[in-house]
């Protein structure tokens, strides 16, 4: 999700910009074994690095952006006046503090925004992949992110940190690679998607497919299915607000001051929803909505998965939020819980804010807080607080 | 121990003192995690609090502690059997309505478990609750009926009773009226009173204990 409300709040986490910053492409040939026994390959992997790796490489910290989020997750693109969707809590001086810490972003596989993806050119065919780009799962975009780490040559991040399906990224890492990562900071997600979250993510796809100019997947040279794309983020963004948030922003205001008696957008929440719609075809493939949706629907780390070995010395800093109702707090309780199981050394903390799923986004100043010490602990600390250390 | 501050809190030194070096320690309502910063700084401890204050874990987690929000009634389930040395539950025990239950929990996931209190029955309780006829009000209870965050009021006396009842081997006591410590007639003179407990080898796995009876000391 991208930061939907950045320009309305103020940045509270303090700190300074970083600037004019690029985005740059790592290609390897892989292939990439995935999850459904299917290849891919070659694999291109759009990312962005910020500050300085140190001479022991031991600052290292991997970002990891949420579904419809990208690599660029703090600081300009020239010619821009919008900056990264994480700008607030990574820079000089801010949380992830640039000055003392080298940050780094990649764009998932199955995405559109200059990784391998549906829109990406099969080499043996010379077109877009479609619906022939392999099904991938969150733990296929994290074997993607290791190549990449091993190609910056990083043996152990320092911490790895996303909300919502970013957070299910550094869950995956530390499942996949617990002797990689020192520390992580799953914001706002889950071990699993529950019924509900899979019904809601099976009625954003329906309504994709139900375009018929979506065409099987087969729409590149015909145009997006705007329609069917539009209205799956418009549903998107009910499940990122609040009751109350809704209540604030909207209310029942009227667009114009009085009712139309049509089917045009009445009243504020409409129109801000088909804003949202029609603003995100620009942006984002239909097929990568499809494709990324499917991978969270599949996401399951619960029942041990998480942590399957012994003496897993990874620290934890979970953070959930009040008003979130499409990650609700008892998500990020059971991943407390399955951490505690196996004494694995953990914080949690759900969060007050009326924001809803929007609140990893902008709910700054107590994840400010919590982030900067957890990951200042966690930089100098020679050792872990508890559990399986020492 | 020369090392640390001479105004630490005295029910904080007296648990300070009993806890080992590089022991595991898991502190119930931690606050902001005064007493667990102390025993991870001076004692090298691995330290682990739970608390349901959101401002009191900023605290925590300011000072580098791994402190985790919750309900100390129900935090204790998914820790695995003695998974610490210390339990430490002072000045919490008396807000919990399962008191005996999370007694009986504290000892499953730790070895020991400290516990502190104040006590009822200190004489200006008494006092107040006979001569004055009001419900009592002392520096370790200065709480009025009405705002009280206490739901259980019991008297050294009454835990020594709970830990006979419940089969804690009473390991360590300590007494206390502000700053001095009290040895005689603690239940009347003391305005809190910390225990340090522990189960006897034959009971210390409380399933395997209702399980098989009495005869379980035989095989251990």
């Amino acid at each position: 999700m991208e930061a939907v409300l950045k320009t309305e709040t103020a940045p509270a986490a303090g700190g300074r910009s970083l600037g004019i910053v690029e985005t740059r492409k790592y290609t390897f040939a892989g292939p990439l074994l995935l999850e459904s026994g299917e290849i891919l390959g070659p694999v291109t992997l759009a990312y962005e690095t910020y500050g300085k790796l140190n001479r022991e490489k031991s600052n290292a910290i991997l970002v990891l952006h949420a579904l419809s989020g990208d690599a660029h997750a703090a600081g300009l693109h020239r010619g821009e006046k919008v900056p990264g969707w994480w700008d607030a809590m990574i820079g000089p001086g801010k949380p992830f503090d640039t000055d003392r810490y080298f940050v780094i972003c990649s764009n998932v596989i199955g995405g559109c925004k200059g990784s391998t993806g549906p829109a990406s050119v099969e080499p043996r065919t010379g077109k877009p992949y479609g619906t022939a780009f392999p099904f991938i799962t969150i733990a296929d975009m994290v074997l993607a992110q290791r190549h990449l780490i091993d190609f910056l040559a990083i043996d152990r991040l320092l911490c790895v940190a996303g909300g919502s399906m970013g957070g299910m990224q550094a869950l995956q890492w530390v499942a996949s690679y617990p002797e990689r990562v020192r520390s992580a900071i799953p914001i706002a997600t889950a071990l699993k998607h529950s019924p509900q979250q899979i019904a809601f993510n099976e009625v954003i796809r329906q309504s994709i497919m139900a375009d018929p100019a979506w065409r099987g997947g087969d729409y590149y040279e015909t145009g997006q299915p705007e329609k069917g794309l539009s209205v799956a983020r418009m549903i998107g963004h009910i499940t990122f607000m609040s009751e109350k948030s809704m209540e604030e922003k909207f209310s029942r205001r009227l667009k114009n001051d009085r009712l139309g008696f049509d089917f045009g957008a009445d009243f504020e929440v409409e129109g801000y929803l088909r804003y949202r719609g029609a603003n995100f075809v620009k942006r984002f493939d239909a097929n990568s909505y499809l494709y990324i949706t499917k991978a969270l629907d599949y996401f399951d780390l619960s029942g041990g998965r998480l942590i399957a070995g012994k003496g897993v010395d990874t620290r934890f800093l979970v953070l959930s939020f009040q008003s979130d109702w499409l990650y609700p707090s008892h998500q990020s309780q059971e991943i407390v819980r399955q951490l505690k199981r196996k004494r694995v050394d953990a914080t949690y903390c759900e969060l007050k804010s009326t924001w809803g799923h929007d609140a990893f986004l902008v709910e700054l100043e107590g994840q400010t807080t919590l982030i900067r010490h957890f990951l200042e602990r966690t930089y100098l600390g020679k050792e872990n607080g508890n559990g399986n250390h020492r | 121990m020369e090392t640390i501050d001479n105004d630490i809190r005295p029910d904080h030194r007296v648990i300070f003192d009993w806890i080992d070096p590089g022991a595991r320690v898991l502190d119930l309502g931690c606050g902001g995690g005064e007493l667990i910063d102390l025993l991870s700084r001076e004692k090298d401890a691995r330290v682990q609090g739970i608390e349901l204050d959101e401002q009191a874990i900023y605290e925590c987690v300011r000072k580098g502690l791994s402190v985790c929000q919750g309900d100390i009634e129900t935090g204790l389930a998914e820790y695995p059997d003695r998974c610490f040395d210390y339990v430490i539950l002072n000045q919490s025990l008396q807000e919990v309505r399962k008191a005996s239950f999370l007694l009986r929990e504290a000892l499953r996931v730790g070895e020991r478990a400290i516990v502190g209190f104040p006590n009822f029955a200190h004489i200006g309780a008494r006092v107040s609750l006979f001569f004055g006829g009001r419900a009592p009000m002392t520096p370790s209870l200065p709480y009025r009926w009405y705002d009280t965050p206490n739901v259980r009021f019991l008297s050294i006396g009454d835990f020594r009773g709970v830990c006979a009842e419940m089969g804690f081997a009473v390991e360590k006591a300590a007494f206390l009226n502000g700053q001095k410590a009290i040895t005689f007639w603690p239940n009347l003179r003391a305005l809190s009173a910390i225990f340090l407990l522990s189960l006897p080898d034959d009971r210390a796995h409380a399933g395997e204990r209702t399980a098989e009876g009495p005869g379980t000391k035989s095989e251990r």
